[in-house]
């Protein structure tokens, strides 16, 4: 494994084949916390802490134990309670051990048990056979991704706030118009292929 | 439409039309926008998700007086995990072909809302049989409006009904259509289509029809599992910054 293929993951999960805007995942938080670039980067920023370490946590248990014991089957159970007891761990932790990360992060943190986009980074890394710092390094990308997307989508709709939109298109159908064309944009980086 | 409640046939009436799970009470957009590529995969997905929702609805509901109140949570992520699983193996078994073009979308069947939402807001509280009916009714609301956005994505896009060419149409075709941004365009133009229809019916008789988007922004907490979790502590929290805003301007 060389750094060239390391990078090369980064750019395609962060980018190409971003994790909201092509592959559709983590959309809930992606429309329901975007009025703000303020909460929307506190949650950009839990979401890179939450699946950056529940990458590393489920490639250690993948690898040392479910694979070498032919238990590849039990992936999605193990993955999804993995992830929401790491979630419940992490938040206790932060409490009582970082308090200042706890305020900026904590509000967040029960937010994302539910969220796609972490137990779908940790089943492609599985899918896509990476080993454990492939692993990590694309679930580093893909959640900077989901923060660059989400922030962007904030910005945009802060200023569009006072716009005037017809009735029916106001609120949800006009936050997916913005993403359609933020996605259009995000088309443009697969030249980058 | 005037039926007795919790009976099968109103459950049914109730998921299909009244609280259909993707137009009215927008859930679950992470498979509806991701697999509706093409109509018959919109029937693949929607299909797999009504045999885990009727499945886990009518456990959860069997076993709602043994499971205790504070760890239902983790419950249910078992439940609905475990029938995730066998949909998944037995696709992988016997529908190769879908199985191959859902993809990963298959085992993310688990953190699909819809199922938690039911779970908590129905199942959890009523009998088995509703439940279970409650389960396919809501079920079948998600294939059929996830099949119409698959439909119109796949006619616009690749020319295409049901996987099969419409004369010269292809050639024609805007293929952006069945790339990411023509499902985040198809789904908002059919809400907006259902909200204006809904609004001017609702202007000319001066009776209030349904609960339209609307009346939320964005994604619509208000009929997430999680409200009292996360929807509770963001007012919080937004008010904890209006209120340091408001010390930051006494300052200055």
């Amino acid at each position: 494994m060389s750094t060239t293929s390391l990078i090369s993951i980064l750019i395609m999960s962060m980018l190409i084949n971003n994790v909201v805007l092509s592959q559709f995942l983590g959309i809930c938080p992606f429309l329901g916390v975007s009025k703000k670039v303020e909460t929307a980067s506190g949650m950009g920023a839990a979401v890179i802490f939450v699946i950056t370490l529940s990458s590393i946590i489920c490639g250690i248990i993948y690898h040392f134990i479910l694979h070498p014991l032919g238990l590849d089957y039990l992936n999605t159970i193990v993955f999804i309670l993995v992830i929401a007891a790491l979630v419940q761990f992490v938040e206790m932790f932060l409490k009582k051990a970082v308090p200042s990360l706890y305020k900026a992060l904590g509000v967040y943190l029960p937010l994302i048990t539910t969220n796609c986009a972490v137990l779908g980074a940790v089943l492609l890394n599985v899918q896509n056979e990476y080993n454990i710092l492939e692993g990590i390094v694309n679930g580093l990308a893909t959640s900077v991704g989901f923060a660059l997307s989400i922030i962007i989508l904030a910005g945009l709709r802060e200023k569009m706030q006072y716009n005037r939109i017809p009735k029916a298109v106001q609120g949800f159908p006009f936050t997916m118009f913005t993403a359609s064309l933020m996605a259009i944009a995000f088309c443009g980086f697969s030249g980058l292929k | 439409m005037n039926l007795e409640k919790n009976t099968p046939l109103e459950r049914l009436y109730n998921g299909i039309v009244k609280e259909n799970p993707t137009l009215v009470i927008v859930l679950g957009m992470c498979p509806t926008l991701a697999v509706t590529t093409s109509a018959m995969n919109g029937i693949g997905m929607g299909l797999s998700t009504t045999v885990v929702l009727a499945l886990a609805n009518l456990f959860i509901s069997l076993l709602r007086n043994v499971i205790p109140d504070d760890i239902r949570i983790p419950s249910f992520i078992v439940i609905i995990a475990s029938f995730v699983t066998m949909v998944d193996m037995l696709m992988q078994a016997y529908t190769p072909e879908l199985y191959k073009s859902l993809g990963i979308y298959i085992p993310l069947i688990v953190v699909n809302c819809i199922i938690f939402g039911r779970a908590e807001a129905y199942a959890y509280k009523n009998k088995p049989l509703a439940s279970f009916f409650d389960g396919i009714g809501m079920g079948l609301g998600f294939t059929a409006s996830i099949t119409v956005i698959g439909f119109v994505r796949e006619l616009i896009g690749s020319g295409a009904v049901f996987g099969h060419t419409v004369g010269n149409l292809p050639d024609y075709s805007p293929t952006i259509f069945v790339m990411a941004p023509g499902a985040f365009m198809v789904l908002a133009t059919l809400i907006t289509i259902r909200a204006y229809i809904i609004n001017r019916i609702e202007e000319k008789s001066g009776v209030r029809l349904a609960v339209t988007h609307t009346d939320e922004e964005g994604a619509n907490c208000s009929a997430c599992a999680f409200r009292d979790n996360c929807a509770g502590k963001f007012e919080k929290v937004e008010k904890m910054m209006a209120e340091k805003e408001k010390e930051k301007e006494g300052k200055a």
